[in-house]
């Protein structure tokens, strides 16, 4: 099945080089035929691309070793979910995930568009671009990084997958993240097509709008599903960390925010085609980067980069885009003049521009802070890092920012506001947003400056959105008589954008008040514990009752044969509160000794966490093996050819024996506020993505023969 | 039979992507880009009318600002549908 695997995407290849090429030639010479055909090779494409990809994951899962990739990143004993979902994990699989969720929504795209006749002059330069960005990662799979390269002599076992992967949303997060990304490239396509065909007018914002949303959607959900596995699978107790690869996916989304909230200027105003098509432009060259950075080696150094086959090529590929994006630009600017100017400061159209600035002020923060490193190793030849408090002096006022006016967005009327209005409008959110950090104060919650004016924001935020459901139900109950929750639901029916909008709003407060309390008020500990020792941390007192084992029972289904654990007593002011189980996961190593095997590979922190809405109590071990590791060498030793099952039993009493006579173990335990409000502010977001992309119902279009103002009216009553 | 598989793929691909070029031409669905870019603007602009009330409703804006900015999103709106109407007429 490799070959036909390798033939497919050579298929594949001479597919997006003849799709680009046919349309291109059709869009050139009108020809509708030639359009239609390269067209149809985007759809063959997805479909060559598709069996290629089964053939990969088929491959996974029947443990097929004659496929170097599968013998690199899978074993007989992964568990069958990780090793249908082993295939992005490697190089090679993550570059074809790549190009087959590229092609898919290439795909929908131009069957959506091609059934409706929309973006006809557009279409086929998008349909180029979108065929050229799917060749360049065939070229990559077929020449660079080949996943159906094949062993003579294949193993009769694997390496198995990187134990820290071995967690269910860790696998949902490479599709969730490249889902994304390569739905940023749709609305690139088509900015690049409208550029190229001169027609600038908002109707290709409006066809690949949903596409954005898309990629906000899934790129969001795939940080979210990154920092929930960081926080539960890493054994450090945080959940962002400024590290390059989470950075690589938040610059893409902060770019994608401001353009979601920019367009709508262009569609009603006609105003910031410039800014419009350059953030489109930008989102679309930053995805590309975000694959760039986590693919080319370059966030281990600098030199990594050169040893890289994929470096050259990318950076290639993103000075093509960035520096052919800008020329565009120029070359069509006098197409790209506004066409209304700015009625009032007092507008959303204003805030609007505002809250565009800080997000593109925030991703260049972000991007400044993940390449500077890079850039002083190239310099100086010295890597100098760039931790997370240069990150959060900079981007922490900015996100102050940026939840007050995504408060004061929703309340603000387009063009220009009634001042006196407004004020009575904010009159009862300010309030709340005051008195909640009084609130703290009085509570004893403490001096943090930051933090206090972030619940408050974030406080008058969220009243914000409640009154305006309250007032938008309100006035539809006064238009229709209707009950309260079904004018609830009917106005969040027929303005989907802009209650799924508020919504998204009201989740980010939740979430950006949860990281404010969680990062300012979390109490740590480290402690060296034997049974029956307690340590102290935010007022609990955490006592390591007894250590605790398991052998060949995997009941978390991670493939870990060994487990080294511990029970913890946590109490306050004497009362029980909660009993905590951490454990230490052990993968086996087959290059080690037949029992040291069991304790030299990869192990993995299975955290015990106390989550609640107030607080999260986690807890981390590390257990000392210092004695097993000493006593399974002697084993290996004394039976060299012991059988698997024989193998298994010494480690299995070597690990009874830790528990009878346990050596100290290290633990970590934090206390920390507010940590569930990032994971249920996170669901309100994707609550509220899913509210505005969901369709609208089809609006009838019966041509209307009365006068202009007759049928404005009556087009507004169909709507 | 991976070389019989291929085989089958590519003519099936051949099939697919050829096929226009080889039947008689189609007439595609929808207008000229005029017509969608102005059908485009005026989806905007009912919008724009309905949002502008609704933000009156909720007591974003007065009374005398909405009915200004009501008459003058109308009056555009009319423009539009003229327009509309004039370039659907062109294309006959």
């Amino acid at each position: 099945m490799a070959i036909l695997g390798r033939a497919c995407l050579i298929i594949a290849l001479g597919l997006a080089l003849y799709g680009a090429g046919a349309s291109i030639y059709g869009a050139r010479a009108r020809k509708q035929a030639w359009v239609e055909s390269g067209r149809r090779a985007v759809y063959a494409m997805f479909g060559v691309v598709a069996i290629a990809f089964v053939i990969l994951i088929a491959a996974f899962i029947r443990s097929d070793f004659s496929f170097g990739v599968v013998v690199d990143h899978s074993s007989t004993t992964t568990p069958l979910f990780y090793r249908a979902t082993a295939a992005w994990s490697s190089q090679e699989g993550s570059l074809l995930l790549w190009v087959f969720l590229l092609s898919a929504w290439s795909s929908l795209i131009l069957f959506v568009l091609a059934r409706k006749g929309k973006l006809r002059e557009v279409a086929p330069y998008a349909t180029a671009v979108l065929c050229g960005l799917g060749g360049f990662f065939l070229f990559c799979s077929i020449f660079l990084a080949n996943p159906f390269g094949t062993l003579a002599n294949p193993p009769l076992e694997g390496a198995g997958l990187n134990p820290l992967l071995r967690y269910p949303s860790m696998m949902i997060h490479p599709p969730a993240l490249y889902s994304g990304y390569t739905l940023f490239t749709v609305p690139f396509a088509f900015g690049i097509g409208a550029l190229v065909s001169g027609r600038l007018d908002a109707s290709w914002i409006t066809s690949t709008r949903r596409f954005a949303l898309a990629a906000w959607f899934f790129l969001g959900l795939g940080i979210l599903l990154g920092a929930r596995w960081s926080y539960s699978e890493l054994g450090w107790g945080g959940y962002w960390a400024w590290d390059p690869v989470e950075n690589a996916s938040l610059m893409p989304w902060l770019v994608g925010t401001a353009f979601l909230h920019s367009a709508m200027i262009q569609e009603k105003r006609g105003m910031l085609k410039v800014w419009n098509v350059s953030l489109v432009l930008a989102a679309g060259v930053l995805a590309v980067l975000g694959t760039f950075l986590v693919r080319s080696g370059i966030l281990d150094s600098i030199h990594a980069f050169g040893a890289s086959t994929l470096g050259v090529p990318f950076i290639v590929l993103i000075a093509v885009m960035a520096l052919g994006s800008i020329g565009l630009v120029i070359w069509r600017r006098a197409s790209l003049r506004s066409e209304h100017r700015l009625d009032s400061l007092f507008s959303r159209e204003a805030i609007f521009l505002l809250n565009n600035l800080v997000l593109v002020g925030l991703c260049f923060v972000v991007f400044w802070g993940t390449f500077f490193p890079l850039i002083s190793e190239a310099i100086t030849g010295d890597k100098a890092a760039v931790g997370p408090p240069w990150f959060d002096r900079y981007t922490v006022p900015l996100a102050l920012i940026l939840v007050l006016l995504s408060g004061i967005g929703p309340v603000i009327a387009w063009r220009r506001a009634t001042v006196s209005k407004l004020a009575r409008y904010l009159a009862i959110p300010l309030a709340v947003g005051i008195a909640v950090p009084l609130l703290c104060l009085a509570l004893g919650v403490g001096h943090h400056l930051e933090a206090l004016l972030m619940f408050g924001i974030g406080a008058f935020s969220l009243t914000v959105v409640a009154q305006e459901f309250v007032r938008g139900a309100g006035a539809r109950r006064a238009m229709t008589g209707d009950a309260p929750p079904a004018a609830l639901l009917a106005l969040v029916r027929r303005n989907r954008r802009r209650y799924g909008g508020y919504v998204v709003h009201a989740g980010m407060a939740v979430l950006f008040i949860g990281v404010a309390a969680s990062s300012t008020f979390h109490n740590q500990r480290d402690a060296r514990l034997s049974p029956g020792q307690t340590t102290k941390v935010g007022g609990y007192d955490v006592r390591y009752v007894k250590p605790t084992f398991s052998v060949a029972d995997d009941h978390r289904n991670t493939g870990a044969i060994i487990s080294l654990g511990a029970v913890l007593d946590v109490s306050k002011n004497g009362k029980h509160v909660t009993t905590l189980n951490p454990s230490r996961g052990y993968y086996p190593d087959l290059s080690q000794g037949p029992v040291s095997r069991f304790y030299q590979g990869e192990s993995t922190s299975e955290v015990g966490l106390q989550a609640g809405l107030r607080r999260d109590l986690w807890t981390a071990i590390e257990p000392d093996t210092t004695q097993i590791d000493r006593l399974a060498a002697e084993a290996d030793r004394k039976f060299p050819n012991a059988t698997p099952q024989l193998s298994l039993f010494i480690a299995g009493t070597l690990a009874a024996g830790y528990a009878r006579k346990p050596p100290p173990a290290t633990f970590r335990v934090i206390d920390s506020p507010l940590v569930t409000w990032i994971w249920l502010g996170g669901l309100i977001v994707v609550a509220g993505a899913l509210i505005a992309l969901w369709p609208a119902g089809l609006r009838a279009r019966r041509r209307a023969p009365a006068g202009y103002g007759a049928r404005v009216a009556r087009e507004l009553g169909r709507a | 039979m991976d070389f019989l598989l291929v085989l089958v793929v590519l003519a099936a691909v051949a099939v697919v992507v050829a096929w226009p070029l080889y039947r008689a031409a189609r007439p595609s669905p929808g207008g000229p880009p005029e017509v969608e870019a102005l059908e485009a603007a005026k989806d905007s602009k009912l919008q724009e009318i309905r949002e502008t009330e609704l933000d009156y409703r909720t007591g974003k804006l007065s009374e005398e600002d909405w009915r200004a900015q009501d008459a003058r999103l109308r009056s555009e709106a009319a423009d539009l549908l003229r327009e509309l109407d004039r370039a659907k007429a062109k294309e006959g």
